[in-house]
């Protein structure tokens, strides 16, 4: 946006391209009804998914498109700007498939990934549970080996795609004296006997997501389901978390930015005291700040990206930057615009109050931002250990 | 199942601005479209290749620039594209346009259908789909808004002021499509990428082998004497005060009229 050379590529600005014209074509017109009803955008999905925009993040060898983490996380923030609800949808697939393309064996990324990338089937990621939020260690779900299968037991709560999806990577303790070195990932598909699906949650805001329980009563899970290693569940899901983080923040800058929009389109035509109320420098400063903000939250975004791309070794600390950083400015950013818009910026009739409804959440999911300045801290801590 | 789209470059009208001491359309950095209604012409040849499988060519005549609505086209979904373009074509009206498209349309081998938008947007004539049609022999519906295969005909919902009509007619055909047919799909990342670098062949003079006395503003029998913007004669009447007042007060002049 604006002047600002990012350094996008050509492709990646194909892929922008195309978000944006679907995002105005399919989703501006729905996106209300969809919050108001609690919709799931299945035909939303469908249709990007003819579009080969659900195998984006997928490697080419897995049927995928193959884009680097620049690309799909500008496919986010793109598809953000026009309703988080619809691309926390499409982007929590990439989320349920991270621990297998991270630590998958090849057959697994085979057998799961390429359906994966069709679109054909949709996929979430199992970690939270009622005792286990922000104390992700503290999961209490457990899978106990039985010959060549694990049975697992347990609930996992707040599960975005929940009861959509057909591929969950569900985290569960093998071995519970070793603490988080204990949990262990397993690959468990819809129809397992002993998978269930509990309530369906009614929420604040991104209301078009699918939020659930994931129910497990001795469902017996194959042992080649088990993604790496007894005991390497923990570290998958955080290296899971330092790719996936930069994605949330994604829904952050385009979410921000959408608002940006509004408020500005907004502030040139509306007239009080006979002048747009934009000529007001109280409100001008106000839009700065906004604007100031969104790039800020973007630039940070974007350097945890091409850090992924780099192959940089620990982008923890980044990624947990970015997380926040830009979830606090979508809070901020679309309070804002409903203050810009006024009294009508309450009204459901305009946009801006879903925005601000939906942004609540970018604080929350994903590690909450008071744990996001934790890793921040704790990262500090440890650079500074030799200093 | 082969199937040919034509398609014609217009521009955006929605980005049209209207030079106002001339009253002509500002042409100059207009971006350019494909024809609406030649989408929903592409859209039908998709889903039949869905359904029957096959190959969807889509044709453009106009200038090298017309190239670009080709591969939008082929982003699509289209297998291929045909550019139909030469110096010696230019200034040619829907006549000498249609009896060029029929001569790189014969050059295509075992057509079955040929689907044209009912009307482009810019001239507004509907004739080349009917002209087209004329030149290679065939049979031809136009304002088509479904077609099913049957056997050796197409099965064709035509679309008539006070309702719809079906027709059988054969293969190879040619129809002219509605708006009310479909919604023209997204296009694919994949292939948008491939468009980019697609091969788009170039049918001139040489290639298409035409009667000199058919093309080209010579070859165009239609002469234009004068473009002009009609004078607008409408009572103008703007209301204002209170929007309940305002919508009371538009009602009853409504009324007055016999609108309501």
């Amino acid at each position: 946006m604006g002047n600002i050379n990012w350094g996008i590529t050509e492709e990646q600005q194909e892929i922008v391209d195309l978000i944006d014209d679907f995002g105005k074509e399919r989703i501006v017109p729905v996106r209300a009804e969809l919050d108001e009803k609690g919709i799931f955008p299945a035909d939303i999905l469908k249709e990007l998914a003819q579009m080969d925009l659900m195998g984006l993040y997928i490697p080419e060898e897995y049927g995928g498109f193959g884009a680097d983490h620049m690309g799909f996380t500008l496919a986010i923030e793109t598809m953000s700007k026009y309703c988080i609800g619809v691309s926390v949808s499409f982007a929590a697939n990439a989320l349920g498939a991270d621990p297998i393309l991270i630590g998958g064996s090849d057959e697994q990324k085979k057998k799961f990934l390429s359906p994966l990338a069709s679109g054909e089937k949709w996929a979430a990621f199992g970690l939270t549970e009622a005792n286990a939020g922000s104390d992700a260690g503290g999961i209490q779900t457990t899978a106990v080996k039985k010959g060549d299968k694990y049975v697992l037991n347990g609930t996992k709560q707040w599960i975005t795609n929940g009861g959509e999806a057909d591929i969950y990577t569900v985290f569960a303790v093998t071995n519970k004296a070793k603490g988080s070195r204990g949990v262990s990932c397993f690959i468990v598909e819809k129809d397992t006997p002993g998978f269930s699906f509990g309530k369906k949650e009614d929420k604040l805001g991104i209301r078009a997501s699918c939020t659930r329980e994931l129910v497990f009563e001795d469902c017996e899970v194959p042992a080649e389901n088990m993604i790496g290693r007894e005991g390497m569940g923990f570290l998958l899901a955080m290296k899971t978390f330092d790719v996936s983080r930069p994605g949330i923040a994604a829904q952050g800058v385009g979410l921000a930015q959408g608002a940006l929009d509004e408020a500005v389109k907004y502030a040139k035509v509306r007239k009080q005291f006979g002048k747009p109320i934009i000529a007001n420098q109280g409100l001008l400063w106000m839009l700065a700040e906004m604007s100031t903000k969104v790039e800020t939250a973007r630039a940070i975004t974007y350097a945890a990206c091409r850090s992924l791309d780099a192959g940089v070794k620990n982008i923890s600390k980044v990624s947990a930057m970015c997380k926040y950083y830009a979830g606090d400015v979508a809070m901020s950013v679309t309070t804002d615009a409903v203050q810009v818009f006024g009294g009508y910026g309450f009204m459901k009739e305009y946009p801006v109050e879903k925005m601000m409804r939906d942004a609540k959440i970018l604080q929350i999911y994903e590690g909450t931002n008071q744990i996001q300045r934790d890793i921040v801290g704790n990262s500090l801590v440890k650079e500074y250990a030799s200093v | 199942m082969n199937i040919v789209v034509c398609i014609k470059q217009v521009p955006d009208s929605d980005k049209v601005t209207i030079d106002r001491e001339t009253n002509r359309l500002n042409r100059a950095g207009v971006p350019s479209i494909i024809n609406p209604f030649d989408e929903n012409a592409l859209e039908m040849a998709l889903q039949l290749k869905d359904k029957h499988g096959g190959k969807v060519t889509v044709i453009s005549m106009g200038p090298p620039q017309a190239e670009q609505a080709l591969r939008t086209a082929l982003s699509h979904g289209a297998d291929e594209a045909i550019l139909v373009s030469d110096r010696k074509f230019g200034g040619a009206d829907t006549w000498a346009t249609s009896y060029t498209i029929s001569l790189a349309i014969k050059k295509l081998e075992d057509v079955d259908l040929i689907l044209f938008g009912k009307q482009a947007i810019d001239g507004d004539t509907a004739q080349v789909g009917p002209g087209v049609a004329h030149f290679l022999d065939i049979p031809m519906l136009t304002y088509a808004q479904g077609v099913e295969v049957t056997g050796e005909t197409f099965k064709v919902n035509k679309v008539t002021e006070d309702g719809y009509e079906i027709w059988d007619i054969d293969k190879p055909a040619a129809l002219t499509v509605v708006k009310e047919a479909n919604e023209l799909r997204m296009p694919s990342l994949k292939k948008k990428m491939a468009a980019k670098k697609a091969e788009i062949p170039c049918w001139g003079y040489d290639e298409l082998n035409p009667i000199d006395e058919n093309i080209g503003l010579s070859g165009s029998p239609t002469k234009v004497s004068k473009i002009f913007a009609p004078p607008v004669k409408l009572n103008k009447e703007i209301l204002s005060g209170e929007p309940s007042d305002m919508i009371a007060e538009l009602i009853k002049k409504l009324k007055e009229q016999h609108v309501l």
